[in-house]
């Protein structure tokens, strides 16, 4: 263990992550955002999911700063008479589950039908790049908007409330399997003609061994740098879904949702319920993507070249 | 090439049918036609005669088989809110989506490819870091939150410019476009400029990261020892090679365009296609769902193929060997 | 008297790294007349790609060069702006690259990519350019020109791609060609060939031919003179059949002595022990002194100097020689 950890220290990676002002940052807010969101019910001032917190005398109050606010309600509070901060916080905490878990299902499932789909090959590849390909034509928004509508149309509001969190999950992680199978496919096929790997099977080793130990690690570059985009990609699409009443609903609301509530309030000038999950949403996903850039760049071979 | 053509073209019938068999599967079983069609206050009986004169008894293939049938001469069934043929809906809805889509793209393709090509050659410099930068954000803002951005500064604000509806329509052979008044354009401004706002950095972040890829191959350099213009080399020789993978590329990001026009148009109550499909959702009106479904389907898989064919088109290592070598 | 086409005075070509400067080039002269083929040698990394490219000023960044002198026919190119040097490339200057593969760009026509170079350098109609571009073709024997001119790089051999690159060189007439490991990506049987075609081309035109090559075989058929370089220097230059008969500097006869010919049949294969040193790892004094055998006391610390020695009919920077009179 402690060999790894001073290889690591040693590596390129530490070193450009340590020399690069914006990848520490945002690798800070993400850490920060993370650990708000684990720790939702210790920091939140109020517990938005209660009843005893929904106090429509309560509702549309501006944040403290601003009169008529006070100083109960920090950030103001929504058009229910909920704590604004609370519930953005819980809201955070909703579309980080549901972003990493979507990316989860994904990788593994993508990860798996890539490994077998790039080293058995033949007819089992064809079917599943076959597959892969008429899915990604798709848009996965699209499918994830319909699924959702048909979903809700079919069983209700309520049922459908129930089960949004894996819900969506599911339906954000079966879309973009393709992207993880067709990145590790790629790293398959490579790895495969190596001749570390032809050592391997003449040794003897099974299959499944090979494909674990061997070739995946080679293939775990790509695969992380993958995953930075396809989280934020998946607290995008949580959030649209949300926005459009889609996703969360209105008692478990994401930051999607409160956007979504908050819109219609603008125009009456209570803007805060509005912005304050926005910019949350933002530095949320900004800071994943950024990142998914520093990673990109650091990982990307061409560059040792230089 | 011929092949290629035949290969992409089966493959999109392909998808055509899955998206049918889709369609065919909600429409027998999401909501109840009959409710739809009668209403609450007819009797069970007369509920069951209706059913079976519909056919709706039948077996699952033959009714498969009769929606195939009417599907293909454009017959989805009635929209039982608008009590109108849904397809006849849809016809009537899509030009505020079409014009829509069409203003953002122009926009795409004339801000990406100029900023794109800059920032590729001069990627140390000032500006070229800004747009890098902005990009990055860009693509962090979710097109819904960009809209309501843009009402809020625009609309609210400093009341340059309207917040929701297409304005002033002009009648142009059932077409009703709003590019012929003022009032239509100023009407399209907020919506387009929030459609663009995620595929303009995410297609400059392409095309500069493509060229500059292609600016460091074998054959760059001996445009350069061959003592070409600089101009020649970046925009004929660089350029060409460039948009071979962002034709591919984009034609992926229509289809997620269409998913955007789906929140732009409910931030701006814009009365096109996306915003049809929300009301349709809303009210569980499956003919209308249905139409949706099908007619976006056909959309994305015509673009699909006609993107790959294009493609095909102009990359002569296809056009010439006809495989995709 | 032929005059001097190119001369190459003290030419030094920095690389900015990360960690600070490495010299690629470190002082380098040579010099070549009209008509005359000169061979350029060494192994990978000792610089000689460079040096080609410097000629023309089109060394990848981070590379520039620091000081010398590029002397083409009286005009120093190194201290031309990039309009000027734009001029020459190309058409009194060309280059010929590796791999022809990666040269011709894949989305244009042979035709394009021929007739865009006489254009950009001559006043010229299309329809003429085109005569001249098929002329070359038929030059460097591409059957049924006319037609080839529409087609895609792809639809060639390696060997016939090599041939349209040789073509291209000659299209503005150039007074020098500088071709930098011309047949090395090529099979074996198509390398004699295409030296032949470039040697006839040479003589029959009148052109200055650099040939940058490790393929001691290849340098001894074609060129006049030569000149072995190690480690960004000039380590021996002369007539190349004197100096491959005859090595005089350590170095250059371990390389000979490591062809595959020199050894008797059934000996093992003759080797330099150790590598040439990266850029930036130079070691003090000769730079070849880690390696070589006749190595004295005076290499460690002493950086020798290209000097010529007239009797001997050669240039040479090695201690060795210090006592013989120039």
């Amino acid at each position: 263990m402690m060999g790894k950890i001073s290889k690591f220290r040693n590596s390129y990676l530490w070193y450009s992550f340590k020399n690069d002002k914006f990848a520490i940052t945002s690798f800070l807010v993400f850490m920060l955002l993370l650990i708000i969101a684990v720790f939702a019910p210790l920091i939140s001032p109020y517990n938005p999911y209660s009843p005893d917190n929904i106090f429509i005398l309560n509702a549309e109050m501006p944040p403290f700063w601003i009169d008529g606010g006070s100083k109960e309600f920090l950030l103001g509070t929504d058009d229910q008479g909920r704590d604004l901060l609370s519930t953005m916080i819980y809201g955070l905490r909703i579309s980080i589950i549901i972003g990493i878990g979507a990316v989860l299902l994904q990788a593994i499932l993508g990860i798996i039908i890539g490994l077998i789909s790039g080293y058995v090959g033949g007819k089992i590849d064809s079917f599943f790049m076959r597959l892969a390909d008429v899915q990604l034509s798709f848009s996965y928004l699209m499918v994830a908007i319909f699924l959702s509508a048909i979903f809700k149309a079919a069983f209700g509001v309520g049922t459908f409330g129930e089960v949004a969190v894996p819900f969506l999950i599911i339906v954000i992680g079966l879309a973009q399997w393709p992207q993880y199978a067709r990145t590790v496919r790629a790293s398959v096929l490579a790895e495969k003609e190596k001749e570390y790997v032809q050592a391997a099977r003449v040794t003897g080793f099974g299959s499944v061994k090979i494909m674990w130990s061997h070739i995946l690690p080679n293939c775990l570059s790509p695969i992380f740098v993958l995953s930075t985009i396809q989280v934020a990609n998946a607290v995008m699409s949580e959030a649209a879904l949300s926005f459009l009443g889609l996703g969360m609903p209105v008692t478990r609301p994401s930051l999607g949702s409160l956007i979504n509530s908050g819109f219609e309030y603008i125009f009456s000038g209570s803007w805060w319920i509005t912005a304050f999950p926005g910019i949350v949403l933002v530095i949320l996903v900004l800071s994943v993507n950024m990142l998914g850039d520093w990673l990109r760049d650091t990982l990307n071979p061409k560059l040792y070249k230089g | 090439m011929f092949a290629f053509v035949v290969r992409r073209i089966v493959q999109a019938l392909i998808v055509v049918f899955v998206i049918s068999i889709i369609s065919f599967a909600i429409k027998s079983n999401v909501g109840d036609p009959i409710r739809q069609i009668t209403g609450v206050s007819v009797s069970e009986k007369e509920r069951d005669e209706l059913r079976e004169k519909l056919g709706l008894n039948d077996p699952v293939y033959i009714q498969y088989f009769r929606f195939m049938k009417k599907a293909v001469q454009g017959d989805f069934g009635v929209s039982y809110f608008y009590r109108k043929p849904a397809v006849d809906v849809i016809i009537a809805k899509a030009p505020a989506t079409i014009e829509l889509v069409l203003v953002s793209s122009f926009i795409i393709i004339f801000l990406s490819v100029p900023l794109g090509i800059y920032s590729a050659i001069y990627p140390k410099k000032l500006f070229s870091r800004f747009l890098m930068g902005g990009s990055i954000v860009g693509v962090s803002i979710p097109v819904f939150l960009t809209a309501i951005v843009l009402i809020y500064i625009f609309s609210i604000q400093l009341g340059w410019l309207p917040s929701y509806g297409r304005g002033e329509l002009v009648n142009v052979n059932g077409w009703q476009t709003g590019f012929l008044t003022v009032s239509g354009w100023k009407h399209l401004i907020l919506p387009s400029v929030s459609l663009s706002s995620i595929m303009l950095p995410l297609f400059i972040r392409l095309i500069r990261s493509e060229m500059m890829e292609v600016l460091e191959s074998e054959y760059i350099k001996y445009a350069w020892a061959k003592g070409l213009d600089k101009y020649r080399v970046w925009f004929i020789h660089a350029f060409k090679n460039t948009l071979l993978p962002v034709i591919t590329v984009g034609g992926v990001q229509l289809g997620i365009t269409i998913a955007f026009t789906i929140l732009t148009e409910t931030v701006f109550q814009w009365q096109g296609l996306g915003f049809l499909f929300m009301e349709a959702v809303e009210r569980s009106d499956t003919s209308l769902l249905i139409a949706y479904l099908m007619f976006v389907g056909i959309v994305m898989v015509v673009v699909n193929t006609l993107v790959d064919i294009i493609y095909g088109l102009v990359n002569p290592t296809i056009r010439v060997t006809g495989s995709g070598k | 008297m032929s005059e001097n086409l190119l001369n190459v005075n003290n030419l030094v070509v920095n690389f900015k790294m990360r960690s600070g400067e490495v010299t690629a080039i470190n002082d380098i002269s040579f010099s070549l007349l009209k008509g005359e083929k000169f061979g350029l040698v060494g192994e990978s990394g000792a610089g000689k790609s460079v040096t080609g490219f410097s000629i023309i000023k089109l060394i990848s960044k981070p590379g520039y060069i620091k000081s010398g002198e590029i002397l083409f026919k009286n005009t120093d190119l190194a201290k031309l702006d990039y309009e000027s040097i734009r001029k020459i490339r190309g058409n009194r200057i060309s280059m010929i690259f590796q791999d022809p593969m990666m040269t011709l760009n894949p989305v244009l026509t042979i035709g394009t990519q021929m007739m865009e170079t006489l254009m950009a350098h001559k006043n010229i109609s299309k329809s003429e350019a085109r005569k001249i571009a098929v002329e070359k073709l038929k030059k460097v024997h591409i059957p049924s020109p006319e037609k080839r001119l529409e087609q895609y790089p792809h639809e060639f051999s390696g060997g016939m791609r090599q041939r349209i690159i040789i073509a291209i060189s000659l299209l503005t007439d150039p007074e020098l060609i500088i071709a930098d490991e011309p047949t090395t990506a090529l099979d074996v049987t198509i390398q004699a060939e295409i030296m032949e075609l470039l040697l006839q081309l040479c003589d029959s035109m009148g052109m200055g031919l650099i040939l940058i090559t490790h393929d001691l075989a290849v340098v001894s058929q074609v060129t006049d003179r030569m000149a072995v370089m190690y480690a960004g220097k000039i380590i021996e230059e002369g007539n190349t059949l004197e100096i491959i008969e005859n090595p005089k500097h350590p170095y250059t006869e371990g390389l000979i002595a490591a062809l595959p010919e020199s050894a008797s049949t059934k000996e093992k294969l003759n080797q330099i022990p150790g590598n040439m040193p990266g850029l930036g790892k130079i070691p003090e004094g000769c730079s070849f002194h880690p390696r070589c055998t006749k190595m004295m006391d005076i290499c460690l610390t002493d950086e020798p100097e290209l000097k010529e020695y007239k009797s001997l009919h050669r240039k040479i920077s090695c201690h060795l020689y210090n006592e013989k009179e120039h």
